[in-house]
């Protein structure tokens, strides 16, 4: 254990939650609304689900009571954090006419950014955060609103003790250890007598918040334990990606028969892309008013399965539900990688659990594997 | 990045019943921003939206930016109905261009359309560099003779030692140059394959049959090099729209290597 540990009880955690916010940070955090999991804003820790858990399978979520009074008991529901630092809706610019041919000039919308700390981040969502970060930072470009929100996030991480079964972070390399990219990581610890914390610390800022509730350093046996707790929900994670050879096999599967099938069951709705942590495919839209002399340019979440995404010169270029398809797998669990150095995909499952009609990303990268397979 | 200039309007000349050309200069006299031919700018229509439109005027003309433009959408018919004088915003140039460096070989620019378009500034760069090459050929496909553009420029072209090659798919009792596909023209046009730079802009399936030929003709693969256009609707990267298997048009492309995309090339819908 190369960083600090410390213990933190649970009248500790809803103080560091306060002390948070007195920093002028804005808790976001799982709460419960209608039936589900969705990321809002926290004033303290009881607006956590404490007491729930989540039961999850290919198109299949439901919540149900624990037995016990976790605070993270659940795993992940159809939010992530994308959607406070990537919005689904965002102005962009606006413009005004000064006469019939004159223009006044762009006004670039200077957003008013708010310090926001995202509670319990899981390990899959740091990776999603670290893969969007590269995403809108490149040699050419970086997307200014956005790395103004995310140099002042303030990330509180949770170790998963638990999955569901639409979880496959293992096999992405994504978690369930929480390894990078937090201030605080904390592991829930349950015993019969005993509910704590061990928090790992991963940065200045959360260092500090641990100085100021002067929370007691933690034994090596409590960090073995936490730590055991971890591996012992990995180790029992099933399904699984095979990581390494997936992106060469999906650059030969361009004509399996696979697609088609596939193509039979998917209803083009989208959900996989919108509960992706890391899809960015983005639109443009102008909103004009009424008489025609100001506009304002808004940027939204797109999806690769809507046939306006591939519009060129009057039609689409993907117009079969079998490209559309094709086009988020192979980029998602492929080309990523020619572009980012690494998997679009960080095991979350949410495209599992939040697709209508069941299909399983897992399921379907074998399927084509065997198709190619028998070719051979 | 995301943000335009405001650019305004020289001239707009019609130049085929559906081509015309825009002549842009930037708002307050300011300085064009440099470009190399094949690069595409985001042209903005006040009230209608944005387009990635190629420039197709000379590099070396440091106050304004040309483009001809195919009306076909929202957006460019929009900018086919302004005037002298009218504003629209401009962000660019953004991608790649045409690797104009390889001294000393014969160069065979191969357009279709409207396609002609991104070449027509590698060829006025070609010609203020004209001793750095030694032939260069134009062979152009139009589907009818009113649709051939630059017919006025293209003596000045010849006179300057490019040769030039038309055909079109349809021809009138007018028409004195070849009929048919532009595909048909390669195989006569390549004298020195092992030397010949080949850049190519038009559709998709003109492309295919274009590099089969000049393949046939054994014109090397890395000396073939491809225009290629998608949805781009933010020309940074950040968009999505314009993904073609592994690259991002916009900034990757809109130019590539044939050796780049030739496993794209054969993959339908992608």
């Amino acid at each position: 254990m190369d960083v600090p540990h410390f213990l933190c009880s649970t009248e500790q955690f809803d103080r560091l939650l306060a002390l948070i916010k007195n920093e002028g940070y804005k808790l976001l955090g799982p709460t419960l609304r209608d039936e589900a999991i969705v990321y809002d804003e926290l004033q303290s820790a009881s607006d956590l689900p404490i007491g729930w858990m989540d039961e999850q399978d290919p198109g299949r979520y439901r919540l149900k009571r624990r037995n016990d009074g976790a605070y993270f008991g659940y795993n992940l529901g159809q939010h992530s954090w994308k959607q406070f630092l990537f919005p689904p809706k965002e102005k962009l610019w606006s413009i005004k006419k000064e006469s019939s041919s004159k223009l006044a000039v762009f006004q670039e919308v200077e957003p008013a950014i708010e310090k926001m700390a995202f509670i319990a981040v899981r390990a899959c969502e740091i990776q999603a955060l670290l893969i969007q970060d590269k995403v809108f930072n490149h040699k050419g470009a970086s997307y200014t609103q956005y790395n103004k929100r995310r140099e002042q996030l303030f990330i509180l991480a949770v170790n998963c003790t638990r999955s569901v079964n639409t979880c496959f972070c293992p096999s992405m390399n994504a978690g369930p250890h929480v390894t990078q990219g937090y201030d605080l990581a904390l592991t829930e610890i349950i015993e019969e007598n005993s509910h704590y914390f061990v928090v790992a610390v991963g940065s200045e800022r959360g260092s500090s918040l641990c100085d100021q509730l002067k929370l007691q350093t933690a034994e090596s046996s409590h960090c073995d334990k936490a730590y055991g707790l971890v591996e012992k929900n990995s180790m029992g994670m099933k399904r699984r990606v095979d990581n390494e050879h997936v992106h060469e096999m999906l650059m030969k599967s361009w004509e399996c028969k696979r697609w088609d099938e596939l193509a039979s069951r998917c209803i083009n709705c989208a959900n996989c892309t919108l509960v992706c942590p890391t899809c960015f495919c983005s639109d443009t839209q102008d909103k004009v008013s009424l008489d025609g002399q100001y506009v304002e340019r808004w940027q939204s979440w797109e999806s690769c399965f809507n046939l306006s995404h591939s519009y060129l010169n009057g039609q689409s270029i993907r117009s079969s539900a079998q490209s559309r398809y094709r086009q988020w797998l192979t980029h998602k669990f492929g080309t990523w990688w020619d572009q980012f150095g690494l998997s679009g995909c960080v095991g979350c499952g949410r495209c599992i659990t939040w697709c209508p009609v069941g299909i399983d990303v897992t399921e379907e990268l074998d399927e084509l594997k065997n198709e190619l397979d028998a070719k051979t | 990045m995301l943000t335009p200039e405001i650019y305004q309007v020289q001239s707009n000349t019609q130049e085929t019943p559906d081509i015309f050309t825009l002549v842009l200069s930037p708002r307050d006299k300011k300085r064009a921003p440099d470009f190399m031919p094949g690069q595409f700018t985001m042209l903005y229509c006040f009230g209608i939206g944005e387009s990635a439109i190629s420039i197709s005027s000379d590099p070396r003309q440091p106050h304004e930016l040309s483009y001809t433009i195919r009306a076909v959408g929202h957006v460019t018919r929009g900018l086919q109905k302004l005037k002298k004088g009218d504003e629209v915003g401009v962000r660019g140039p953004f991608g790649s261009h045409w690797p104009l460096v390889k001294k000393g070989s014969d160069v065979v620019l191969i357009a279709g359309g409207v396609g002609l378009a991104p070449l027509h500034s590698a060829l006025l760069y070609l010609m203020s560099h004209r001793q750095d090459y030694k032939k260069i050929k134009l062979l152009y496909g139009s589907k009818k003779p009113e649709d051939v553009l630059y017919s006025q420029e293209m003596k000045l072209w010849q006179e300057q030692g490019v040769e030039v090659a038309l055909t079109v798919d349809v021809a009138d009792s007018s028409w004195k140059g070849e009929v048919g596909v532009v595909t048909r023209l390669i195989e006569n046009a390549i004298s020195s394959p092992k030397e010949t730079l080949a850049l190519l802009c038009g559709p998709e399936i003109m492309l295919k049959y274009a590099i089969d030929e000049l393949l046939r003709a054994q014109v090397e693969q890395d000396n073939i090099h491809i225009a290629m256009e998608r949805n781009m609707q933010c020309a940074v990267g950040f968009c999505g729209h314009c993904l073609y298997g592994p690259h991002f048009i916009c900034k990757d492309g809109p130019i590539f290597p044939y050796t780049k995309i030739h496993a794209q090339l054969a993959i339908k819908e992608l």
